[in-house]
């Protein structure tokens, strides 16, 4: 095997703890748990390691309905039982009813894949203690047809969380964790930089300086996040939105332009709305 | 090797197990963490620690270790003398003043006027801003403030400041940031679930399929039966006004987080106590109020009752007949307390202020008596033990 290493991509800024962890996750072969505030591009990391070190890509995303079990595989009994009395003649064998499930299909890849395990927090408690033993040993066994499914090379695996839930120890004992902090202003700089190659510099100090200081506001229910600043900014350059109009004179009189990318909530528009209208009164 | 940070890490009371620290002595083994301390400490951390809440204290005890390990193999360990050390007196500043003390630069530079500094210090010097000594606002020394100084002969970090990537501590307020409050009350909240099956058929009874279609012959006849729901009915009473003020914040969030996980969710307010009337809009609240006999032939038994107060009031509002503050009751508190008490089973108060602090009024005693010893304080942890009281 050889050992890859993970250091963002052109799309993607990895900061350097964040690069630890995935590569310990690479070359021991054991999950790397990411949690951190919504927006910080969780789930995109996965994708991102199997696009830069070229591997395919398999996503399990998890509801609070989902079980383990979903991952390996399910035995539809149901459509067996309909097919036996229609005579169809696939009943005879069971493994025409066994619906492989997502870690299954990452077993059989013939190249090392990549799994996410999209926000694990959301199912219920037991679902990581259920996913112990397949996640260590790499294999689990098909009760219907009395066989070891084993990972033909073992999958690197990224599991995402919201914070939803503690997790069980016993689980995060075999995980490599990170946090993905909130960027500080010269990261979020870089990410701008990679997702909007030459943005002009003025526009792009006005935008921060805002966003940082919509951010600052105390009493916010929903802070923005990255891909809120993202999509933010590619609302300013498709409005073509001077960087005069963002322009700090202007800010405290008035909401942000196209403030709705940033709050998404109407208590906060409100929080905003009030607070411009003090500062309209002291300025008078 | 590497033994005596472990037990360190553990000391600190972080949870660190055998098979993690085997871990990382494997990820070392491999390659990865070697080259720069700053390698080491990312690999260190996200095999060692797995809670961003514990990242401060890793922080620091990396700090301490580290710092041990380069006193060994570092050139300039400074020797200082004990006696200038020795505690006399702490200085507490004000906020405005520690802001106003601004750092010298780059923990090298500070190591370097450390030395300039030493050669040109004679006596023993306690106070100021510019020798070595204690109490002072000098970059050396103890028990004093910079936010970028260096420390000599100090037991604990007091401010908990210092400078190196772990010594950014940006971690900090991870656990009681604002965000994650009202997110960690829902999660506490979330105990409180008992599932049932109400509403529409949409999910598959495997189990009563296969017995219907036994005793049909063979002949496949699908069950189905209703989804699971939260069915938990609370009733939520909420102290307003007075002390309360003190507490909005916090009942706010508590209030918003149970609106979002309860489907059955009553709530009206209270001014102290509970009396014969309680009402549900706080602008209207003497024009429109709700008899308490009234809630109590509304709501069934099945509810559960949480009260959210600081208890904090004079013990006549509770015992007296006519002890209420605000109008003439013919009853006194306590009775209508008993009263709701006896009809709901299920029944906690909790409360805002500190746990410590409630011995110091005899109206919260009164209360926690009443409730026999149901009382929580308002806290994450708190509410997770009241959830369990209810359940």
């Amino acid at each position: 095997m050889t050992l890859d290493r993970f250091s963002g991509t052109d799309r993607y800024v990895a900061t350097e703890d964040l690069m630890a962890a995935v590569n310990a996750a690479i070359t021991l072969g054991r999950p790397v748990l990411i949690k951190g505030e919504p927006g910080t591009g969780k789930t995109q990391l996965a994708e991102e390691v199997a696009e830069a070190l070229d591997r395919p890509f398999y996503e399990w995303h998890i509801k609070s309905t989902t079980k383990a079990q979903h991952g390996l595989y399910e035995y539809d009994a149901v459509a067996r039982l309909r097919d036996s009395q229609l005579g169809d003649g696939r009943v005879k064998d069971i493994r025409n009813y066994i619906v492989k499930g997502r870690l299954w299909e990452a077993f059989e890849s013939e190249r090392q894949p990549v799994l996410l395990i999209d926000e694990i927090d959301k199912a219920d408690i037991e679902f990581p203690n259920d996913l112990l033993r397949e996640l260590d040993r790499m294999e689990f066994y098909v009760h219907e047809l009395k066989e070891t499914i084993q990972a033909r090379l073992r999958p690197i695996v990224i599991i995402t969380s919201n914070n939803e839930k503690e997790l069980p120890d016993a689980f995060l004992r075999r995980c490599f964790f990170h946090y993905i902090r909130f960027p500080d202003q010269e990261t979020m700089e870089q990410i701008v930089e990679v997702h909007y190659p030459g943005l002009k510099k003025t526009l792009l100090a006005e935008a921060l300086r805002t966003f940082f200081e919509v951010r600052e506001v105390p009493g916010l229910k929903k802070k923005p996040s990255t891909s809120e600043l993202l999509d933010w900014l590619k609302l300013l350059l498709a409005e073509e939105i001077p960087a005069e109009a963002l322009a700090s004179d202007d800010r405290r009189k008035s909401l942000p332009p196209m403030h709705g990318a940033l709050l998404k909530n109407e208590q906060d528009v409100h929080l905003f709305e009030q607070l411009i209208f003090l500062n309209r009164r002291d300025a008078r | 090797m590497l033994v005596r940070f472990f037990y360190q890490l553990r000391g600190a009371g972080l949870p660190v197990s055998v098979t993690e620290f085997l871990t990382l002595l494997e990820a070392m083994k491999h390659g990865l963490g070697g080259g720069d301390v700053n390698a080491f400490y990312y690999l260190a951390r996200s095999t060692l620690v797995k809670s961003e809440a514990h990242f401060d204290r890793f922080d620091q005890v990396f700090g301490d270790y580290y710092r041990g390990v380069e006193k060994v193999f570092g050139p300039d360990s400074v020797e200082v003398p004990d006696e200038w050390l020795r505690r006399q007196a702490e200085l507490l500043l004000s906020p405005e003043e520690r802001q106003r003390i601004e750092s010298l630069g780059g923990f090298e530079a500070l190591m370097d006027a450390l030395k300039q500094r030493l050669e040109e210090q004679k006596k023993r010097h306690q106070g100021g801003n510019r020798m070595i000594g204690t109490a002072g606002t000098s970059p050396f020394g103890a028990y004093g403030f910079n936010p970028e100084g260096v420390r000599i002969g100090q037991d604990g970090s007091r401010h908990r400041r210092g400078a190196k990537v772990w010594d950014r501590r940006e971690y900090r307020n991870l656990d009681d940031d604002v965000q994650l409050g009202t997110r960690n009350i829902k999660i506490a909240l979330r105990r409180l679930r008992r599932f049932a099956r109400h509403g529409a058929e949409e999910e598959l009874d495997l189990d009563d399929t296969i017995r219907s279609t036994a005793r049909q012959g063979g002949l496949l006849d699908i069950k189905m039966v209703p989804e699971r729901h939260n069915a938990i009915k609370v009733l939520l009473f909420l102290d307003i006004g007075g002390s309360m003020d003190d507490h909005i914040r916090l009942c706010e969030e508590m209030f918003s987080a149970a609106r979002s996980e309860f489907k059955h969710l009553e709530y009206f307010y209270f001014h102290n106590c509970v009396y014969e009337s309680v009402w549900r809009d706080n602008r209207r609240r003497h024009a429109a109020r709700t008899p308490t006999m009234e809630v109590l032939r509304t709501y069934g038994r099945d509810y559960k009752l949480i009260f959210v107060g600081d208890a904090t009031m004079s013990p006549y509002e509770i015992i007296y007949p006519g002890g209420s503050v605000e109008h003439w009751n013919e009853e006194p508190g306590s009775v209508w307390m008993q009263r709701l008490l006896e009809y709901y089973g299920k029944a906690v108060w909790l409360n805002p202020e500190p746990e410590q602090r409630w011995d110091y009024t005899p109206s919260t005693g009164l209360l926690r008596d009443l409730l026999n010893q149901r009382m929580f304080p308002l806290t994450i942890r708190g509410l997770e033990r009241g959830m369990k009281e209810l359940m």
